[in-house]
């Protein structure tokens, strides 16, 4: 049986997802014989390829990167798996959007409260700008599944990796946080 | 006593009169889903979550606040209920903050455990993200509005069952807030007795012990209508 491509994603999150993943232990053995890792944090490959059967993506659209980077995913994905709470509800990433203008918070972050000498990094091309609001990963592109959890436990990612290496719809919902 | 008797979902109840649905619906042993509906306390129909489907009536009507009547046809959980109900779940977690990961009430939340019963996978709404505040001027308890659903069970356990009404809602739509006394931070509401109750049946994280920890609040709102059942055996 041919292997199908897989991605996975890391966007404003705290890797917690991505560990989750990696708690599957042995069975990442049986996933590595059902699909190729064609991009992620955990492979080296620096832009996003085309025709990607499965993408999970880690994380809420926080900066013009996430955000491109989302369109061009959901581009090049056949199925897309909003992974974890930050991408299904913003989670914690969001609650910077309570602060506001993010331009104030970065001058209060880098600046009024840090070091009175650095300023707020301004890099074109190297350090993405931040979007007015953090948004779930659906409020940028259309998602097909949904796995909640602050992270996933990795049997649940498991089981809904498993339901879709079927062709079959996952069934388990699952908890918030 | 007189009894009524009705069909919820097509099964054949026989109720008391005066008796609402919600009530029928519950000795039947049909689940209709409630938030603000508390056992012991009376009913304000405030969450519109028992919402039932009445033959006869347009209009769709809370299961808690709607009294039986002899013949009547309910239906409990079709199709548009359902998609009701999901979308009042979404809203009320558009709303405020419910960030789940960092609530004290996660794994023991009547509102988290709403949106896996109601199958909510995600919020097709746009967050508000409104700026609330928490106030921690109680020595034991905290009020964190970034968590209140404005069931105001709080409200109605203090009046209610303690007989102080402390709590009490401010405002309108979405700038309602509870408030202690008139609108004093809660460590000055000279009126509050400490008595715990509103922490007992807030569903939610709103209300806590200060000092709990993500995942670590316990409660059991039902020890609210053990208090109100055990007072009136003794009086």
């Amino acid at each position: 049986m041919s292997r199908i491509t897989f991605a996975t994603v890391w966007f404003g999150g705290c890797s917690g997802c991505h560990m989750s993943l990696l708690d599957l232990d042995a069975w990442l053995f049986d996933l590595a014989s059902k699909v190729e890792l064609v991009y992620g944090p955990l492979a080296d490959q620096k832009t996003f390829p085309d025709g990607v059967d499965l993408t999970l993506v880690e994380g809420a659209i926080a900066n013009e990167e996430h955000l491109a980077l989302a369109r061009e995913i959901r581009r090049k994905t056949r199925v897309l798996v909003a992974l974890g709470d930050c991408a299904v509800t913003g989670n914690v990433t969001a609650l910077r959007n309570l602060a506001g203008d993010p331009s104030g918070l970065l001058q209060q972050i880098y600046a009024e409260r840090g070091d009175p000498t650095l300023a707020v990094p301004r890099a074109p091309g190297i350090v993405p700008r931040l979007i007015e609001r953090v948004t779930p990963l659906h409020a940028a592109v259309p998602v097909d599944h949904f796995l909640p959890g602050c992270p996933p436990s990795a049997p649940r990612i498991r089981a809904m990796l498993e339901a879709l290496l079927a062709g079959a719809e996952p069934s388990e919902i699952g908890r918030f946080g | 006593m007189a009894a009524r008797t009705l069909t919820i979902d097509g099964r054949l109840v026989s109720a008391r009169a005066g008796e609402s649905i919600l009530e029928a619906a519950r000795d039947a042993g049909i689940h209709i889903p409630t938030l603000c509906y508390l056992d012991g306390l009376s009913e304000v129909g405030a969450c519109r979550l028992c919402l039932v489907e009445v033959a006869g009536s347009n209009r769709l009507l809370p299961a808690c606040l709607t009294p039986v009547s002899e013949g009547m046809e309910v239906q409990t959980a079709t199709e548009r209920l359902r998609e009701h109900r999901r979308a009042i779940v979404e809203l009320l977690f558009a709303e405020r903050n419910h960030v789940c990961a960092v609530c004290v009430a996660s794994g023991n939340c009547e509102l988290q455990n709403l949106a896996i019963q109601v199958g909510m996978t995600h919020v097709r709404y746009d967050y508000l993200n409104p700026v609330c505040a928490v106030d921690i001027s109680h020595p034991q308890f905290g009020i964190d509005h970034n968590r209140c659903v404005l069931c105001a069970r709080c409200v109605r356990a203090c009046d209610e069952v303690e007989g102080v009404h402390t709590w009490d809602v401010a405002g309108r739509g979405i700038h309602a807030r509870v408030i202690t006394d008139l609108g004093v931070p809660w460590g000055q509401a000279e009126t509050c007795t400490s008595c715990g109750k509103c922490l007992l049946a807030c569903p939610t994280g709103a209300i806590f012990r200060r000092g709990t920890s993500v995942a670590e609040l316990e409660r059991d709102p039902k020890r609210i209508a053990q208090i109100v059942a055990a007072r009136q055996e003794r009086w």
